[in-house]
């Protein structure tokens, strides 16, 4: 247990992808079987335990020490699991002498009951340290929140054992905790795990951006063109009566689209986008479909207001036969075929763009028909469904970037390689009446810039600070002074989060202004007109 | 007498007025009985300092050799007359020469606890419980969520992480009075024996923890002059906390950065700082300590000052011990 405490509380605090890589790869090979499976299942989210509540964890504690005392420990520390973990008192003349395995934990809190649940809970907390306590603590009231995704920990899989990311991907969902003879395979120890489950997920094909120079070595005639749709890439598959919608990562999202997944009445794997509205009659936009993203139950109302449906790029596996294999143009009639059998309200098909030359898909690229679209896709008609991102067959075209000329209001201390640099930028547009304008901030950004830029913007943040919070600085920006930063960015969505009511999806320092006075930066009615005009 | 009129808080600092003495002063006064080195606590321009030898040595280090018209050693454990009333020294175990200072006046003692804490250190000698009929202890970390581990456990972490990222600097930020020299020494004991590179603002005082006695190993200042960026890999550097976030951290690899420091207990704490590896390593008390000591004592009344006084004071209530804050101004929390 203590070594599952130790890596979570280092995981926490390591910013860095790497970091984290590092620490979980290191903890599967220093653990033994069942506890380093027990530990990714919890990381993953797929390790099931009954949940105690907040209220009953409250009530364990002060039973055992002055309710004063708790509250103004809990006041200074603000968060429940660890004040609670801290300030458990051991009992008088109890030194723990042997901290429970992550095993025994679990067992012991997958056996339990409901009503004895909380004593359960509260002997082992009377066995473990500050730190195994905070773990427990996380373990049963759900949600570990460590920055670590379910993909990050099969990428430290992968790299464990020295095999694609893919491979454990389409294994994952047939797998159970402690994933015994996962580890054993990514040992050397025992064959590849047999796919035994149906339904699993198939590794997606994904494509490269199209550089300079790319195209003029390609001729069109090689390629078929399709809109690139900005919802979710989804993988509907039904096999032997299970049906499942997964993510491009393989996690299982059915329950998120219970509507869709109804619809899902075929025999086959379909690879498509996810998007919302009625696809004969109207596409929803981006700030629709978020009505539908991380919720943990959808109400019938906004599942009629935002129904899913999933617009079709291609068939992986129809009945028993597997499609992968086939080129994509025959890969393609056939999706035709198997999409006009299915209910029209819920599958689409991703039409084809027709084009002669590079020049004319350009043209079409930078008017798209739809404000979801946000580019278009070129497939090569031979290409077969590779996992991965091969180099060639498949390209996306995106749409370029909006930009806007923003300026710099604070900025922050990154970590590790930039721990000693302000790298973090929270930029501003002006709002208000003309002569009181002030600035509104409208994103945060830490990346675009070169090693140079960012030593240059440093130096002006550390010569132009007014006030310091923490790590935080307050940068000088009025009419006359300040740093204007040009922002690229991929789209808008309105927000009721920030003050401004907008949020910038992927935004990015494109071009550093010192020449831009502050006062000609743009104005909020700018951001706010691009959202009207998508909506 | 009541205990009030022996000792009671004044804007300079804790006053004395049968001895006409200031414990601490935060303000240049006649006579000052300085507790131990700190900045906060130990400050120039007194008339005469009476504290420990190496107190003395270590203000002079910090603040000049001028800092007082005149100074005199105490020697922990003898009693010294001031007036009417008996002064005396007993270790506090905070940092090298700090001191508790016992003050007896017509049968009534107390004992100004100054900083202290009870772990072992072996920078510094141990923390000796007086009798007295009034404690004034200090609250640093005066919360029950505040349980320092034991530090060896601390460094234990410190070494892993380092083998783990062999590549990486770890730059341990640490207090240059004390702190510092704790975390040298214990990396010394858990049997790290590359050079440890310092900040140069630890050098003079690293220097003299090593003339006192106290094996700190092989040091070396963590200057571009004694190595590129590539020499640092894998390097433990320690400095004091503020320098991290200044240019000076720039020159290493792709650093992780340390803290040590009981506040490290606190996730959100950690996480506020930009510190990828907390160590929770106090020279102060921790709640478990502070009870432990009252109880020791046998005081009958209890002081409580600088830190969060109303959790130390509610215990005593419940333990039935009098107790109240008192209101001392112009000390800092450790190493912010």
């Amino acid at each position: 247990m203590n070594r599952f405490a130790e890596l979570l509380d280092r995981l926490v605090l390591t910013p860095s992808r790497n970091g984290k890589l590092t620490l979980l790869i290191d903890y599967f090979r220093a653990v033994e079987d069942p506890d380093r499976g027990l530990a990714l299942a919890a990381i993953t989210g797929d390790l099931s335990i009954a949940s105690v509540k907040p209220a009953m964890l409250r009530m364990l504690i002060t039973e055992r020490m002055d309710p004063v005392l708790f509250g103004y420990s809990y006041d200074y520390v603000g968060d429940l699991a660890e004040t609670v973990s801290l300030v458990w008192p051991l009992a008088p003349g109890t030194i723990p002498n042997r901290v429970p395995t992550l095993a025994e934990v679990v067992g012991r809190l997958q056996a339990a009951s409901r009503s004895d649940g909380p004593q359960v809970l509260a002997r082992l907390l009377d066995s473990a340290g500050i730190s195994a306590r905070f773990a427990i603590i996380k373990l049963v009231t759900g949600g570990l929140r460590i920055g670590v995704s379910a993909r990050l920990a099969k990428q430290a899989l992968a790299e464990f054992g020295q095999v694609d990311v893919a491979e454990i991907e389409e294994l994952w969902h047939g797998l159970t905790p402690p994933y015994t003879e996962l580890f054993a395979w990514l040992e050397g120890r025992a064959e590849r795990p047999a796919k035994a489950a149906m339904a699993l997920f198939r590794p997606v094909m994904l494509s490269n951006p199209v550089g300079d120079g790319d195209l003029e070595k390609l001729d069109p005639a090689d390629y078929a063109a399709e809109w690139k749709w900005d919802g979710i890439r989804v993988q509907a598959i039904c096999e032997g009566g299970i049906r499942r919608l997964y993510s491009r990562t393989g996690d299982d999202v059915s329950g998120a689209f219970p509507d869709l997944a109804d619809a899902m009445t075929f025999s086959g794997a379909i690879d498509g986008e996810l998007l919302v509205g009625d696809p004969r009659e109207a596409t929803g936009t981006f700030s629709d479909l978020q009505q539908r993203l991380n919720r943990k139950t959808v109400s019938p109302k906004i599942r009629q207001q935002y129904p899913a449906f999933m617009r079709c790029y291609d068939l992986l596996q129809a009945g028993e036969e597997d499609l992968r294999a086939l080129p994509f143009r025959e890969r393609r009639s056939r999706l035709e075929a198997f999409v006009g059998t299915l209910d029209p309200s819920r599958f689409d098909l991703s039409p084809l763009v027709g084009f002669s030359g590079w020049e004319e898909l350009q043209r079409l690229r930078q008017a798209p028909p739809h404000p979801i679209i946000e580019g278009v896709m070129l497939k090569r008609w031979d290409s077969p469904y590779l996992a991965g991102r091969p180099k060639g067959p498949w390209f996306k075209w995106k749409r370029d970037p909006h930009t806007v000329d923003a300026v710099l209001m604070y900025a922050q201390r990154g970590h590790g390689k930039r721990s000693s640099f302000y790298s973090d930028y929270t930029f501003g547009v002006w709002s208000g009446p003309e002569g009181s304008e002030e600035l509104v901030p409208v994103g945060k950004a830490y990346f675009g810039f070169t090693d140079e830029e960012l030593k240059q913007i440093d130096k002006y943040v550390r010569d132009n600070t007014i006030e310091r919070f923490g790590p935080v600085r307050s940068v000088r920006a009025d009419r006359d002074n300040g740093l204007v930063l040009e922002v690229a960015f991929e789209g808008l969505n309105r927000s009721t989060r920030h003050k401004s009511g907008v949020a910038m999806r992927f935004p990015r320092i494109s071009r550093l202004r010192w020449d831009k006075p502050t006062r000609e930066a743009d104005r909020i009615e700018t951001l706010q007109a691009l959202l009207d005009r998508r909506e | 007498m009541r205990a009030s009129d022996l000792l009671h808080p004044r804007p300079e600092g804790l006053y004395c007025p049968p001895g006409d003495f200031f414990i601490d002063p935060v303000k240049p006064v006649d006579r000052a009985l300085v507790t131990h080195g700190h900045s906060d606590h130990a400050r120039p321009g007194h008339r005469s300092v009476l504290a420990t030898r190496q107190t003395l040595d270590i203000m002079g280090l910090r603040l000049g050799p001028q800092f007082a018209g005149t100074t005199q050693a105490a020697v922990p454990g003898e009693r010294i007359a001031i007036g009417e009333v008996s002064v005396s020294f007993h270790p506090a175990g905070h940092v090298l020469g700090s001191a508790q200072i016992a003050v007896e006046h017509k049968g009534t003692r107390i004992v100004a606890s100054g900083d202290y804490k009870r772990q072992r250190d072996a920078t510094c000698a141990p923390f000796e419980p007086v009798p007295c009929d009034v404690f004034i202890t200090e609250a640093t970390f005066g919360l029950p969520v505040f349980r320092h581990p034991p530090d060896t456990e601390e460094i234990a972490r410190l070494l892993t992480s380092a083998a783990q990222f062999p590549e990486r600097s770890h730059l341990v930020g640490a207090y240059a009075l004390g702190k510092a020299q704790r975390v040298m020494r214990l990396l010394r004991d858990a049997g790290y024996d590359r050079p440890i590179h310092i900040h140069g603002a630890l050098a003079r005082l690293s220097e003299y923890y090593q003339s006192q006695g106290i094996d700190l190993g092989v040091l070396e200042p963590a200057t571009v002059e004694s190595g590129g960026k590539a020499d640092f890999a894998g390097a433990i550097v320690i400095g004091p906390p503020s320098a991290f976030a200044d240019r000076w951290a720039r020159r290493f690899p792709d650093p992780i950065s340390c803290f040590a420091s009981g506040w490290m207990r606190i996730r959100q704490r950690a996480k506020q700082g930009g510190v990828e590896l907390p160590l929770i390593i106090s020279d102060h008390a921790d709640w478990d300590e502070l009870i432990a000591t009252i109880r020791q004592t046998g005081a009958g009344e209890v002081w409580v000052t600088h830190g969060r006084e109303e959790a130390l004071v509610r215990w005593c209530e419940l333990e039935g011990i009098a107790a109240r804050p008192l209101h001392l101004v112009g000390y800092e929390d450790e190493g912010d």
